[in-house]
């Protein structure tokens, strides 16, 4: 089977026609277990990758690795052909490759829009003896409270641009979270569980956020259980399960591939896992 | 008994320069735990350093009055980083031990008799303010009124030392309200969030520290205008006073640790007066004068407790942006 994306075949660790990250013979052992050993993975450019896979399988692990928050036995791993391995997390974000975590970190006692401006890049105002200076970063700051207005519009934030992050709901924070990774205007998102807790009523906007960045150019590559999201946005799929890939290709094909119903979807492979969300979400309207 | 001298000596130490000195080193805690969230507990160390660097700057090294604060600025930078560069990477709690041990070393250093000729041992140090008063603008007289009646030398310690703590609030006022205090603040809430962000949180923090670490220090040498150095000052409880100076007016506050400083030290002077005045009136007869000292930190420590049931954003503080919670 051919695809656009990949040279030939898809397989696990096969050559993509753009790859925007490439990473070669990446390991993470915590002392006897071995949590990702991943021999060779490309991201494509401009595409949108989801990352599945059972609980425990490496996915979390991998994305530390490559963005810098944690450190691998083993592997090299380039971005855009910029070697990354043992290169600083601020440095890895700097270069145009930022991450959202698991558990969203919005900055509870910052206020939204003060969240936002924390994402832009280049605003000399960060820097000690500049700071005292207003003239220096009053421009910027201009420039970035712009660009931060109007990411909460199209994230519907707006209305709560002054209140605390805090007082925002899991599911606005996600949301926070995403459009303040924006703020850097990433080459490539990297979305851990963009969905986990979101309220059913909100996975639309957030799927359509997705597509929207995607038809903006940039690359996203995602973590995620919800397989109604994968099968519906993403590109590609890559599977993987004991820190291994073991599948990767078009949504359809992944779904189909025996190595992925054994790992991951397992007794339920007959059961379209997404159905259950859309369910709920028509439930509640 | 005289209660207008008990509460005119209480009103008095709103314009102390012990309370200047004490708002400053405040400020400096503010910057370090209520802005950044760093847990300094070596305060009295970088007040150490003022004292010491200032003092021992003027009497065995010859130097000017201006030259002398120079060096403990200086001085105050290199401790941060010894302090920080090994510590800032690790998680919070890890700089709270450095700096309680390192307060500690520092003060068991200055006031060992080997360095008796440097430091003056357990005696300390005194002499070291001639300069400091022979630039005096104010012609010797009496100024200010009932309860704040001061000699020329008094008045100018004080504006001395309250133009410092006035130029330290603007100054973390300013940076505060700049992205540079944005990140900072970003950092006390959660600095992994911040690194995605493509900051540099390590050195973020080193500032921080250093910059508070630099109030301190100039508190350090406030406090020791009026007075002579003593090792025994710079003990933990000083630490801790400033500690709870700055929750009592609000850690993410900059005018919190001011008037948290007056407050400390009016009521400290206030129940001085008032239990020894009930004491001598034989009013309190479970008591003994001596016994005063003490009895006064046992109530600031229920008013503490208090506050921090009833008030844990402090007297300043916005409730939502920090509590008293770590």
């Amino acid at each position: 089977m051919s695809n656009q994306i990949s040279v030939g075949d898809a397989s696990p660790g096969c050559q993509k026609v753009d790859p925007i990250l490439v990473a070669d013979n990446v390991s993470r052992q915590f002392g006897g277990l071995t949590a990702v050993d991943v021999a060779h993975v490309e991201i494509p450019r401009g595409k949108i990758t989801a990352l599945i896979g059972p609980n425990g399988a490496g996915k979390t692990t991998l994305f530390n690795l490559l963005t810098g928050f944690d450190k691998p036995t083993t592997g090299t791993w380039t971005f855009e052909g910029k070697n990354l391995a043992g290169v600083a997390s601020y440095k890895v974000a700097r270069l145009g490759m930022i991450r959202t975590f698991q558990l969203t970190k919005s900055l509870s006692m910052l206020s939204v829009i003060e969240n936002m401006r924390l994402g832009a890049q280049k605003q000399a105002g960060e820097r000690f003896l500049a700071a005292l200076i207003r003239p220096l970063w009053r421009a910027a700051e201009n420039r970035i409270t712009e660009q931060a207005e109007e990411l909460l519009k199209r994230f519907k934030l707006d209305a709560k641009r002054d209140d605390f992050a805090a007082s925002l709901s899991g599911g606005q924070r996600k949301l926070l979270e995403m459009a303040r990774a924006l703020m850097a205007e990433p080459k490539l998102v990297m979305l851990d569980e963009p969905m986990a807790g979101v309220n059913p009523a909100l996975t639309q906007s957030l799927l359509d956020h997705i597509k929207d960045l995607k038809s903006n150019g940039t690359t996203v590559l995602f973590v995620e259980h919800d397989m109604h999201m994968v099968r519906h946005i993403s590109d590609w799929v890559i599977v993987m399960a004991e820190g291994r890939i073991v599948a990767e290709g078009p949504p359809a094909q992944v779904m189909k591939d025996q190595a992925v119903i054994d790992a991951y979807l397992g007794a339920h492979a007959d059961i379209d896992l997404g159905t259950v969300s859309i369910k709920i979400a028509k439930d509640d309207n | 008994m005289d209660w207008s001298l008990v509460f005119g000596n209480a009103a008095a130490e709103l314009i102390s320069p012990t309370t200047a000195a004490y708002a400053l080193a405040a400020i400096g805690l503010a910057v370090h735990f209520g802005y950044t969230g760093l847990l300094n507990f070596g305060q009295a160390a970088f007040m150490a350093i003022g004292a010491y660097g200032f003092a021992v700057s003027v009497l065995n090294f010859g130097l000017s009055f201006w030259q002398a604060i120079a060096v403990s600025m200086i001085l105050s930078v290199l401790f941060a980083l010894i302090l920080g560069i090994p510590t800032l990477r690790l998680r919070s709690d890890y700089l709270a031990i450095v700096t309680i041990a390192a307060a500690e070393i520092l003060r068991y250093v200055v006031s060992t008799t080997s360095l008796k000729d440097l430091t003056g041992g357990s005696s300390g140090l005194s002499g070291f303010a001639t300069e400091f008063y022979a630039i005096n603008p104010f012609p010797t007289g009496n100024y200010l009124f009932w309860p704040f009646d001061v000699t020329e030398k008094e008045l100018w310690v004080r504006v001395f030392g309250w133009s410092i703590v006035a130029l330290a609030t603007i100054l973390v006022l300013l940076m505060m309200r700049s992205p540079w205090g944005r990140v900072v603040k970003g950092i006390r809430e959660d600095e992994d969030a911040v690194r995605s962000l493509g900051k540099n949180v390590y050195a973020y923090k080193m500032q921080s520290l250093i910059l508070g670490g630099a109030l301190g220090t100039l508190a350090g040498i406030v406090f020791v205008l009026p007075r002579a150095v003593q090792p025994g000052n710079y003990v933990t409880g000083l630490t801790f006073f400033i500690w709870t100076i700055m929750l009592l007016g609000g850690a993410a506050t900059v005018f919190g640790p001011i008037v948290g400083s007056m407050i400390f030290w009016v009521l400290l002077s206030l129940t001085e007066g008032v239990l020894q005045g009930l004491v001598n009136m034989g009013v309190i007869t479970f008591l003994s004068t001596d016994q005063i000292g003490p009895v006064r930190f046992i109530l600031i420590g229920l008013g503490l407790m208090a506050l921090v049931v009833f008030r844990p954003q402090g007297i300043f503080g916005n409730k939502k942006e920090l509590q008293f919670n770590v």
